[in-house]
């Protein structure tokens, strides 16, 4: 059984110079994969490819063994979530951009479903809500909540937690351990807090310079 | 066939706007004295600025006394140049824009292109050149401004809005539809200044063309008819123009694997190999 997500010599180039270089990683299904390492070392690229917000100069990606290429951009995006470190929200309610994804998909969500998702992110009557009213921890549940509406197999995770507070953050981990052990979700999560790679992950990789440097079990590589 | 410049120039009329240049000079004269007098020491502007208008406006006249002597066939080729440099000045708003010189020149010539063969199909415009000209160089010039218009708003609302874009792009929606809202805006902004136009028709604005006709002796009524016509026309060319150049900016916003392309300026480059550029 190929793996859940899969790199083969993924390769970007940015005004010539490499920013994510020849990565190969696989992720299983249900796995969690933490990418760690240094600001500017290409966590991010890697993720912005792996959801084809770019296109890779080199490899590719496969996804349940088939090349992310073969699929439609819309249908690859639904399959494989992606919660930017911006939470990059609509002027508008809680519900409407919840919804964006399925409505601009023409796909209608009803607003019992919409309240049930709120209420697992712990965001509960917060439907008719402006969002610039929202603090940043709350803005960041409904940015995965409007991935989450979308039901994909893989989530990828950029700096979930970046701008939060002590209590925010432990809130916002809290809710992807319940959404990762209740829903079988494939994750890559990007940060740059190795203890919080120790808290969410089942193994590591170790970013420098557009390059996996190291690989494996959380306890192994970072110690 | 209309006259040559050099019988133009011999018509009774040119004496006697010469005679009237020369009434309009004696006042600015007064102005100049009334300056050195007063040492207020622009009176070489006044006067360098008095002279110059008077010299490009007459090479104005006379180049349009040499356009009205052509055939009929070659304001083709006028009407088309026009709309190569409204192309080539609008493209300059949505610097960064990918495709942006194509897409000025696809929705002008197409926006008011559309307007201009209607018209003339419908006997709005006559089929001359002293007609076609001056009536196709508004169409196109009301379609360059609406143009312009739409891109400076669409590029900015794209590039200040890039994060948005791109996190909703991410959950799979369609790009036409991510940016809609954005596209929207930008053609209403676009449109503001017809729409104030119009609604302030006769009101606040009284435009040239009426006026011009009202002074040449038409009738009144008709003279506003004819420019509500001319609104009209304007009006249907920006409108036509906005919309394509919006709905092209769309496209070419976004790679065929719908990623958001970067806007970057572009450098500089001359009039003639962008459009060996475009029509490669």
């Amino acid at each position: 059984m190929p793996p859940k997500l899969e790199t083969s010599d993924l390769t970007a180039l940015r005004d010539g110079t490499p920013i994510v270089d020849g990565v190969s990683i696989a992720v299983a299904k249900a796995e969690v994969l933490a990418v760690v390492g240094p600001s500017g070392a290409g966590k991010s690229s890697l993720l912005r490819l792996l959801n084809r917000l770019d296109e890779p100069t080199e490899g590719t990606v496969l996804i349940d063994g088939t090349d992310y290429r073969e699929l439609p951009p819309t249908e690859l995006r639904c399959r494989i979530g992606f919660v930017p470190q911006e939470p990059g929200l609509r002027n508008g309610t809680v519900a409407e951009n919840v919804t964006i994804g399925p409505r601009l998909r023409d796909r209608t969500v009803s607003d019992e479903a919409v309240d049930r998702l709120l209420s697992r992110v712990d965001l509960d009557g917060y439907a008719s809500r402006d969002v610039s009213t929202l603090s940043g921890g709350e803005a960041q549940r409904v940015a995965i909540a409007r991935t989450i509406i979308t039901e994909p197999e893989v989530v990828l995770l950029d700096e979930p937690t970046a701008s939060l507070d002590a209590d925010a953050e432990a809130r916002v981990e809290g809710l992807f351990t319940d959404l990762i052990t209740e829903s079988d979700l494939t994750c890559v999560l990007v940060t740059h807090d190795r203890d919080q790679a120790r808290r969410l992950a089942d193994r590591v990789a170790v970013f420098e310079d557009g390059r996996v440097t190291a690989v494996g079990d959380i306890g192994t590589v970072i110690a | 066939m209309s006259p040559s410049l050099l019988d133009q120039l011999s018509e009774p009329v040119v004496a006697k706007g010469l005679v009237q240049v020369g009434a309009a000079s004696v006042l600015a004269g007064v102005v100049l004295i009334v300056s050195y007098l007063r040492n207020l020491g622009i009176e070489i502007e006044l006067g360098r600025s008095f002279v110059r208008g008077f010299v490009q406006v007459l090479a104005m006249g006379a180049v349009i006394g040499i356009l009205f002597s052509l055939r009929l066939a070659w304001s083709t080729l006028v009407i088309a140049a026009m709309m190569g440099f409204a192309a080539w000045i609008s493209k300059n708003r949505g610097a960064g824009v990918p495709s942006v010189i194509r897409i000025s020149l696809v929705s002008i010539v197409v926006g008011s292109g559309v307007v201009i063969a209607t018209m003339l199909a419908a006997g709005a415009i006559e089929p001359t050149v002293r007609n076609l000209i001056p009536v196709g160089g508004m169409i196109i010039s009301s379609a360059m401004k609406t143009n312009s218009l739409a891109l400076d708003r669409i590029s900015g609302e794209i590039q200040n809005n890039r994060g948005e874009i791109e996190a909703v792009l991410a959950l799979g929606a369609p790009p036409e539809r991510v940016i809609s809202e954005y596209v929207t805006t930008s053609a209403r902004a676009s449109l503001i200044p017809m729409v104030d136009a119009l609604k302030s028709l006769g009101l606040v604005y009284i435009p040239g063309m009426m006026s011009g006709m009202i002074l040449a002796g038409s009738n009144p009524i008709y003279a506003a008819l004819y420019q509500f016509v001319i609104m009209g026309m304007l009006f249907a060319a920006s409108g036509l123009t906005s919309m394509l150049s919006l709905r092209l900016v769309g496209r070419s916003a976004f790679t065929e694997a719908d990623q958001l392309k970067t806007f970057e300026e572009p450098e500089p480059t001359s009039l003639l190999d962008e459009f060996r550029t475009t029509l490669s």
